[in-house]
């Protein structure tokens, strides 16, 4: 399996879903030799692992990709860190292809499954060299991450030519399904909707710890409106803070938290002073681990505006520790969870209107708190699991 | 002797739009969507006019006109009535037609088709009241027999019933009242002089409503001739088959391609082949046949979904606060003695308001988001209590005034 982060070296949801799905696959008796680009000091004892850069002897060296880098991005960053690496992502995907054929050929395999187009050439190069069948498996597409202007071209190429080589194709939801085959040409009797999940034991932390005088200010009667993902275009932070102002004009007593980092992030911050709600609106960074969890916990209400949201695993995660979520209407999340209110990611006065709602009707929030949490829980990686191996024997058999 | 009686519920609430948070104060039109979306009440009453109400009357006073034994009966709810007056005048007239043959009964039930008599005893009176005098009006006739909302019942309600002075109400037959007893038979209501009660047979009648189209069941396609033999075989165990469902089911829940209005058609030829066989109205029934026993019924029973009870309205959380928060304004709103508030509040009194808020079925999919017009029940509910914190303001500004 190539993939590209591997949690707690993981700059967002691919690298929670490759852990998630994995440790689920190996419970079931798949056995998983997971490929990374580079070294990780990973601490996993389920499945082994192998990284590209081994050969290069680049034992410990921080990587400059992460699985979000835009091109251009990557190129800056080179130029000041001077890595021995490649200076463009595609580069750097091409040697990561390069390496993985040779990986191919020393390890026992019968199916390849790669993650994102970041490893669809590895994938490729693997499946050449041994000729076992390529499953790719498809989390977000050049159209999720541009909001469907700019797209990248090169990027899109591989992503399409990674998917009609492959026998089978996974999408992490319908919505993704019906990108790929309205504008990748993907023929959608090979491609299999496999819904993402949460693992419903990693969940039982029933203290509410206190962090950063949060309680406090829930204590003072404030309602916590909580924005959890990259601050990107994709995301949609800039209508967070649209839908945060509006919110406003009719309750004060609200406090927006948006826990993540990214490339919009300075604009936002400057955005949301500019509006004159910078006293409204805290910027988190990024949260993992119990710090995640605890604003998960303590807050009201989770927003997911995002302009195009493939799945959106921290939806669940939110209902997982029973709190109510808003998302956006073109999410794949919103395909498994009713218990939820949904909006067009561009509708902020509707947004607005929810997040009120909420804050105000007690009994609102707790039929969805309730509802979403049981539905959530039922979203698992267990099942997601059962249908990939379905995939696999499938290819097997034929 | 099986004679089958026809009762058809044909009722439209007034649907909230999407009343935001900023319109509080502002806007007191909560039932004027006049989007494409299924909240507009217009644009409803006219749609299911076409495709349903005007075509099943004119076949329904054909068939009146070609077979004198033929009968049939309707419950037409004051909320419905009220916007055929407002959007199709044509509809209501062909419901007049029906009427003036004489061999259409109407049903009682109260205007605003709700849950009152479980909230207020005494607006439950009134809605009836308010009913009684709009059909009056409308059709020159005065109903004598009962169908509550949704034909929910218990014994209190068929006491209390009685004591307004009807002869006889309508209900489900509910497998977990009638045990091992026949639903095709009067009964007379448990702890009442003489109050007769006629139970639906809910097999035969969501054979039609639900199942008729179902190419997964086994008798599909149905056919008039096979459901009238069903209907004969009742003969010698049994004297009416009260056929209860939405008038809907003809056009609009089954549309016309699937055969619905000619099975219609054929329906009263086939049932009158067998000499033993006729139609009556509920009132027909409850003069031409004894009540075979007492039927007790202490808990409150419905036609809606599989358990039968009051859940389809009140199981949540956010159904029981909206449900107790509107019957709170109650006093308050007759105070001001003004009749457009008294008005706004009764038309939030209509049971598919709650309905609309039932997440018991949520996930299945089902009839619940079949006749869900907004996008979650927990929509539903949010628009709700903002009108009702509107017309609460309305109404304190009133109260205000006069003090």
């Amino acid at each position: 399996m190539f993939g590209w982060e591997f949690p707690p070296y993981n700059s967002g949801g691919l690298g929670v879903a490759c852990m998630g799905l994995t440790q689920a696959l190996s419970s079931k008796g798949i056995d998983i030799t997971f490929v990374l680009p580079k070294r990780f000091d990973v601490n996993v004892n389920y499945m082994k692992f192998r990284f590209a850069d081994s050969s290069l002897k680049c034992i410990g060296v921080n990587s400059l990709l992460s699985a979000y880098v835009t091109s251009e991005s990557y190129g800056l960053k080179a130029l000041r860190a001077r890595s021995i690496y490649g200076n463009n992502l595609l580069a750097e995907v091409a040697r990561y292809a390069k390496l993985a054929s040779e990986i191919a050929s020393e390890v026992d395999h019968d199916i390849i499954h790669a993650h994102d187009w970041l490893s669809f050439l590895a994938g490729e190069a693997a499946q050449e060299t041994s000729g076992a069948p390529l499953v790719t498996h498809v989390h977000a597409t050049e159209f999720d991450r541009t909001g469907g202007t700019g797209v990248n071209q090169q990027v899109y190429e591989i992503e399409k030519e990674g998917c009609s080589r492959a026998t089978d194709v996974i999408a992490v939801s319908n919505l993704t399904k019906n990108i790929l085959t309205s504008n990748y040409g993907i023929d959608s009797s090979k491609v299999h909707v496999v819904h993402n999940g949460i693992n419903p034991d990693s969940f039982d932390v029933p203290n509410r710890a206190d962090i950063s005088g949060i309680v406090k200010l829930k204590e003072m009667g404030y309602s916590i409106v909580s924005f959890v993902g990259r601050i990107t275009l994709q995301k949609g932070p800039d209508y967070f803070l649209q839908v945060a102002k509006k919110v406003l004009e009719y309750n004060k007593k609200v406090l927006f938290v948006i826990a993540g980092s990214g490339d919009m992030q300075n604009q936002i911050i400057m955005e949301a002073a500019r509006m004159g709600i910078s006293n409204r609106v805290l910027f988190a960074g990024f949260l993992r681990g119990e710090e995640l969890s605890n604003l998960y916990k303590l807050s009201d209400v989770f927003v997911m505006p995002s302009v195009s949201e493939p799945f959106g695993l921290t939806a669940l995660e939110s209902l997982a520790y029973g709190t109510p979520i808003l998302i956006s209407k073109q999410s794949g999340v919103s395909e498994v969870v009713d218990a939820s209110l949904k909006s067009d990611f561009w509708d902020v006065m509707d947004m607005a209107d929810k997040i009120l709602a909420l804050t105000q009707y007690k009994n609102l929030r707790q039929v969805l708190s309730h509802e979403g949490h049981d539905q959530a829980m039922k979203c698992t990686w267990d099942k997601a699991a059962d249908k990939t191996i379905d995939i696999y024997n499938h290819l097997l058999k034929t | 002797m099986a004679s089958v009686c026809f009762y058809f519920q044909v009722h439209q609430p007034r649907r909230i739009k999407k009343y935001r948070i900023y319109d509080i104060g502002k806007n007191s039109s909560y039932f004027d969507d006049k989007s494409e979306s299924n909240l507009n009440n217009r644009k409803i009453i006219k749609k299911v006019s076409e495709k349903c109400y005007l075509p099943t009357n004119k076949l329904i006073l054909k068939l009146l006109k070609k077979y004198p034994k033929f009968c049939v009966s309707y419950s037409l709810s004051g909320v419905f009535l009220e916007q055929l007056e407002e959007y199709s005048k044509p509809t209501l007239k062909s419901f007049q037609k029906l009427v003036d043959t004489g061999r259409v009964e109407l049903l009682s039930e109260t205007y605003y088709h709700s849950l009152s008599f479980l909230y207020s005893r005494s607006e439950f009176v009134s809605q009836i009241e308010l009913h009684k005098k709009k059909i009056k009006e409308l059709f020159g006739v005065t109903p004598t027999v009962f169908r509550n909302t949704e034909l929910i019942y218990n014994d209190d309600l068929g006491r209390f019933i009685e004591k307004i002075g009807y002869k006889g109400i309508i209900t489900e037959g509910a497998d977990h009242v009638l045990d091992w007893r026949s639903p095709n038979f009067v009964y007379k209501a448990a702890g009442s002089k003489d109050l007769k009660v006629l139970l639906k047979n809910y097999k035969l009648s969501d054979d039609i409503a639900f199942r008729f189209s179902s190419r997964s069941w086994s008798e599909w396609p149905l056919t008039s001739e096979k459901f009238a033999q069903w209907v004969s075989s009742i003969n010698g165990n049994g004297q009416v088959v009260n056929l209860f469902m939405d008038y809907e089911t003809f056009g609009e829940h089954q549309w016309e391609d699937t055969g619905i209005f000619k099975f219609l058609e054929n329906l009263p030829s086939e049932i009158l082949k067998h000499p033993d066989n006729d139609f009556v109205t509920p009132t027909d029934a409850i003069k031409r046949y004894k009540p075979i026993g007492d039927l007790s019924c202490p808990n409150f029973i419905s036609w809606a979904d599989v358990e039968r009870d009051l859940s389809a309205w009140m199981s949540n959380d956010i159904q029981k606060d909206a449900l107790r928060r509107v019957y709170e304004l109650e006093k308050k709103v007759f105070l001001t003695n003004n009749a457009k508030l008294i008005e706004d509040w009764r038309r939030l009194t209509t049971s598919d308001h709650f309905y609309y808020m039932c997440t018991k079925w949520f996930n299945d999919g089902d009839v619940h988001k079949y006749f869900n017009p907004y996008d979650s029940p927990y929509d539903a509910f949010i628009y709700f209590m903002r009108v009702l914190t509107d017309l609460e303001t309305r109404i304190e500004r009133k109260l205000q005034i006069y003090a």
